[in-house]
Formats: structure tokens, C-alpha cells, sequence
């Protein structure tokens, strides 16, 4: 799997989404991406790629496309 | 509150200050719409609508039932027909789904006057409905009194010890007893509260929690998980004194994770207990115990006094021995409604709350939940405790929620990868046989908006 696919997969997973869904993906527009639904996604991609992200990063990921930009400061790129 | 006049009250998510004297005479205009001792309903969100519809009812003695703004449809309009609330103060977006006459618009909150026949009797002494934590479906209030409202708010205020320029931030609902009490408490010394809708994981809560330099805040034990994952101990926060936890039994591990980051930074960290049905709180620990007793909800709040029994109601005397714990004190509620014929009832309680959670009490006085009542299976003739069923895989990194039936433990996990290493640990650390339990995956474990599992809504996934 490469990162993207294994981007995708805990968005689909965790919030329960299809993979048509994502891009428009925002926190807080569907019930799972609540804040309990943002701290598991949080873990799972810190889990995923074995990184830790900052406080600013964590709460300024509001959407699957800001995510990717965010994550990219990790050296992981998608 | 007439005497704070010209202090902030309430900051609103906008960033508008409103001042005692504005707050008050916005309530007193709203009051003075319904007129008359009745009952009304007010969808609650974090915002100075609500507040001021809260607190114009207490003023004028008119009995407000607290809900969440985002009550489904259809269990708001079986309240309804349940309760005849002659008014609800409700979102404007809402007010088109409830039958009535639109009387008074403030801001982004309507007024409605309902046409409901008033076929019941307010005690006198009534003051507010709140619905208990966790049951959503419920129909079920418990009344408080103005007596206990007041009790609880100053016995508070006291081991808090509150003052007018503490200015705490919303992390709950306003309808959550436990956000409501911090409500209360800021109110009644002159102090004020940060009224948003935002979650910890949104970056307009902390912005607003520095801007407006906010000295407390209050959270649940999910809240306290967040605030670990955002990196809690390397915040400036130079103006936080302190921060609560209630609502649940936070876990050993980040209890005493966060007491001794609050102390580096010179911070309380103040674990609490409580309950609805107690008006908010029954119990603190005083923070220089935080470390040395981990794990304990502390002692009876100012007011208030515990005591334990054995199942056959004897008071358990020595120390280290479990019983359901027993609270006395005025903030005890006066009891439950299951409909609108209910609010004639007086005083059912008489100052004592059963609580129904097991605890024990340690050779110094300090007590500890260890457990409830009723979340106990019979697996084959031994006693299983769900709780600790869930803390064991939890400490092994499996959530999950657990329920079922004698003789059938259900765990309910949300990882499908975790199904086996759920069934292979109880089968090899636990005494519970293999055949006595089922581990099923769902999507997500359900829970209300303070983040307390809803165990009733589960049973409906398998």
C-alpha cells in the first residue's frame, strides 16, 4: 500500500466513508468526524506513519485535503 | 448578580463581552414575556440566547427543562406531549418544527408559546429540569430545587475557591449538569464564563481561551484523552489556575499523568465527583492529595457527608470495605419525573441520594468509585464486573464497551483487527469462560455529548 492508499484507508475506517467521499471531507460536516472521531484519527496516522504531530497541526486539520499538506511537514509524503 | 453590574458575564464566541447589567436586563425583558410560574423548555447551546433564557427563568421563578439543541425531532415532540410546556426557548432554525405562536425573538433565539392544555400543578420549590447524563430516550427528569441549586453553587464556589476575576471557558453543554454548575458558579461571584461551541480540536477554542485570557475550564474523562493527544504539557497557558474532572473515573494513568504536569506548571487539577440527581457535585479532592490518592473522587464536598452500606443496608464502619456509597446534603434533588403530573411532587429524596455506585472509603476518609450498581453480570455463577472488564482491555489498547446478559458478556469493540487479542486476553487473564462471552465490532461506540457511553443504545446493535 502506498501513503495515500493508507491515508485513505483510516479516513475510510475510523470515519466510516466511502473513497468517492473524501475530497470534500471536512471536521464536523458528518457525525463521525466529531472530536472523539478526530483524536482516533489522529492516533491512527500517527500510528500509520510513525509520526507525532504538533498541537497547531492537530487542530488546524479541518479537512482530508488540509491533512495531506500537514502531514507532507512530517517528511511523509502523499 | 445585580451588584456586578458593570464586570463581563458571559464572552460570547464572537468575542462580545456582555456585562452583568446587559445580561440582566435582557433576561428580566425575556421573563417578563412568559409572566407567569409555568413550565418551559430551552434547547440549550453554548451562547448568551440560552444563558439568558436560563437565567431569567430562575429569576422569575419560572421552571426551565433543560435540553440539548440537537434533540432528535421526534424525541423532543414526545417531551412535548408528555411535559405541555407552555413555552420553548428555542434555536430560530428549530422553531418551525414546533407547533405554536412565535411570541418573542431575541438574537437567534424564538420564543414559542404552545398550546398545550395546562392540566398539572408546579411544586412551589421546583426549579429546574435536567435530564440525567445518559439517557437519551428517556422521558425522565430530575427536579431540582432553587434550595439545592444554591446549596451546591456555594458549597462550589467555596472549595474552588472562585473569585470575581476567574473566567472559565465551556468544554460541555449548558443542559450537562456539570457545565451548568461552572455556569452557576461564575455567575453567582460576579466572575464569567466563555460561552463556545467549539471543541478542543478546533483552533477557535484555544485561540479564544488565550485571547480571553480564560483561568478554568472543566472536563470529562474523554476531554482529558484530547488534551493528552494535543499535547496538553507543552501549552502556554500562563493564565489557567486551574482545571476539573468529573463526570466519570478518569483513568489511574492519566490522573496521575495530568496532576503532576498541573503542579509542574503551577496548576490544580481538581478531580471531582457528582451527579444529576445531587445537583452537580458531591465530592473533590484537594489538589495537594492529587498525587498521593490517585484513583479517589477525595472527600464530601463543604455541606455534604458520605457514608457506605452493605447489601443488607447496614453502614459499613471500617475502612477498605466496598457498599454503595450514600450521600446526605441540600443539594440532593428532590427527585424524578417521568411526566408533567410528577411536577407536583415535593421532596421524595429528604436529603439522602442512594448514588448507586460501589466505593470504598481509605483509612484517611478519602473515598473511591469502584464501581456501579447495576453493571454486573452472573457469567455461570460468578459475579463479572463490566467496568472492570472494559478498563482490562482498555489497558491493553482495546476501546471498547461492554454489556449483555447472565451468562452472556458482550464486548463491543470498534477495531475489527483488535477481535482477536479482545477474545484471547479474556480467555487467558480473566476467570470469565470462553463460552460466556462474545466479541462483537461495530462502527463506533455510542455516546451522549459529554462522551458518556450510552449502553442502552448498544443493545440495539446486535
Amino acid at each position: 500500500m502506498n501513503n495515500l492508499e493508507k491515508y485513505n484507508k483510516a479516513f475510510m475506517e475510523i470515519l466510516n466513508v466511502a473513497e468517492l467521499d473524501l475530497e470534500s471531507l471536512e471536521y464536523q460536516k458528518i457525525s463521525a468526524w466529531d472530536s472523539v472521531g478526530h483524536m482516533q484519527l489522529i492516533a491512527a496516522l500517527e500510528d500509520i506513519f510513525d509520526i507525532m504531530f504538533d498541537t497547531d497541526d492537530i487542530i488546524d486539520f479541518s479537512s482530508y485535503v488540509k491533512g495531506k499538506e500537514l502531514i507532507a511537514k512530517y517528511g511523509v509524503t502523499i | 448578580m445585580d451588584q456586578f453590574s458593570k464586570y463581563t458575564a458571559l464572552v460570547s464566541e464572537n468575542g462580545e463581552h456582555l456585562s452583568y447589567s446587559d445580561l440582566l436586563n435582557f433576561s428580566d425583558i425575556f421573563s417578563e414575556k412568559i409572566g407567569e410560574h409555568c413550565l418551559i423548555f430551552i434547547l440549550c447551546s453554548n451562547c448568551i440566547e440560552s444563558a439568558i433564557g436560563y437565567i431569567g427563568c430562575i429569576r422569575r421563578r419560572i421552571v426551565p427543562a433543560l435540553l440539548d439543541k440537537s434533540i432528535d425531532i421526534t424525541l423532543l415532540r414526545e417531551l412535548l406531549e408528555n411535559y405541555h410546556p407552555k413555552f420553548c426557548w428555542v434555536p430560530t432554525f428549530i422553531a418551525g418544527k414546533i407547533t405554536g405562536k412565535r411570541v418573542y425573538s431575541f438574537r437567534n433565539y424564538t420564543l414559542i408559546s404552545t398550546k398545550y392544555e395546562q392540566d398539572y400543578q408546579l411544586y412551589h420549590e421546583l426549579g429546574l429540569l435536567l435530564a440525567t447524563s445518559g439517557s437519551t430516550g428517556s422521558p425522565k427528569f430530575v427536579r431540582q430545587s432553587y434550595q439545592n441549586i444554591q446549596s451546591n453553587t456555594e458549597s462550589i464556589i467555596k472549595y474552588l475557591k472562585i473569585v470575581q476575576n476567574d473566567r472559565a471557558i465551556s468544554t460541555m453543554p449548558m443542559n450537562y449538569t456539570y457545565g451548568l454548575s461552572i455556569l452557576n458558579t461564575h455567575l453567582a461571584t460576579g466572575a464569567s464564563e466563555i460561552l463556545t461551541e467549539a471543541t478542543l480540536m478546533d483552533k477557535r477554542f484555544w485561540k479564544q481561551l488565550r485571547e480571553e485570557k480564560a483561568t478554568t475550564f472543566g472536563g470529562v474523562p474523554y476531554i482529558y484523552e484530547m488534551l493528552k493527544k494535543l499535547r496538553f504539557n507543552k501549552m502556554e497557558l500562563p493564565n489557567l489556575r486551574y482545571v476539573t474532572q468529573a463526570g466519570g473515573k478518569l483513568s489511574a494513568e492519566l490522573c496521575s499523568e495530568f496532576s503532576k504536569l498541573c503542579e509542574d506548571r503551577h496548576m490544580e487539577f481538581i478531580v471531582m465527583y457528582g451527579q444529576t440527581e445531587a445537583t452537580a457535585r458531591m465530592a473533590w479532592l484537594p489538589f495537594q492529595y492529587a498525587q498521593e490518592k490517585v484513583g479517589s473522587i477525595g472527600i464530601a464536598i463543604p455541606g455534604g457527608r458520605f457514608s457506605l452500606i452493605d447489601a443488607d443496608n447496614n453502614e459499613i464502619i471500617n475502612p477498605n470495605i466496598a457498599g454503595e456509597l450514600l450521600y446526605y446534603g441540600d443539594n440532593v434533588s428532590l427527585g424524578y419525573a417521568q411526566n408533567r403530573f410528577d411536577l407536583s411532587l415535593g421532596d421524595d429524596n429528604h436529603g439522602v441520594l442512594h448514588t448507586g455506585d460501589i466505593a470504598k472509603r481509605d483509612e484517611d476518609g478519602f473515598y473511591y468509585i469502584i464501581g456501579r450498581k447495576k453493571r454486573f453480570l452472573k457469567i455461570f455463577g460468578n459475579r463479572v464486573n463490566l467496568d472492570e472488564v472494559e478498563r482490562l482491555l482498555k489497558k491493553e489498547g482495546i476501546e471498547c464497551a461492554c454489556t449483555g446478559i447472565d451468562d452472556c458478556l458482550k464486548i463491543f469493540i470498534t477495531d475489527p483487527s483488535l477481535k482477536e487479542k479482545a477474545g484471547t486476553y479474556i480467555d487467558n487473564h480473566t476467570a470469565i469462560s470462553h463460552g460466556g462471552f462474545k466479541v462483537i465490532v461495530i462502527e463506533k461506540i455510542p455516546r451522549n455529548p459529554s462522551g458518556k457511553v450510552l449502553y442502552s443504545e448498544i443493545k440495539n446493535y446486535d
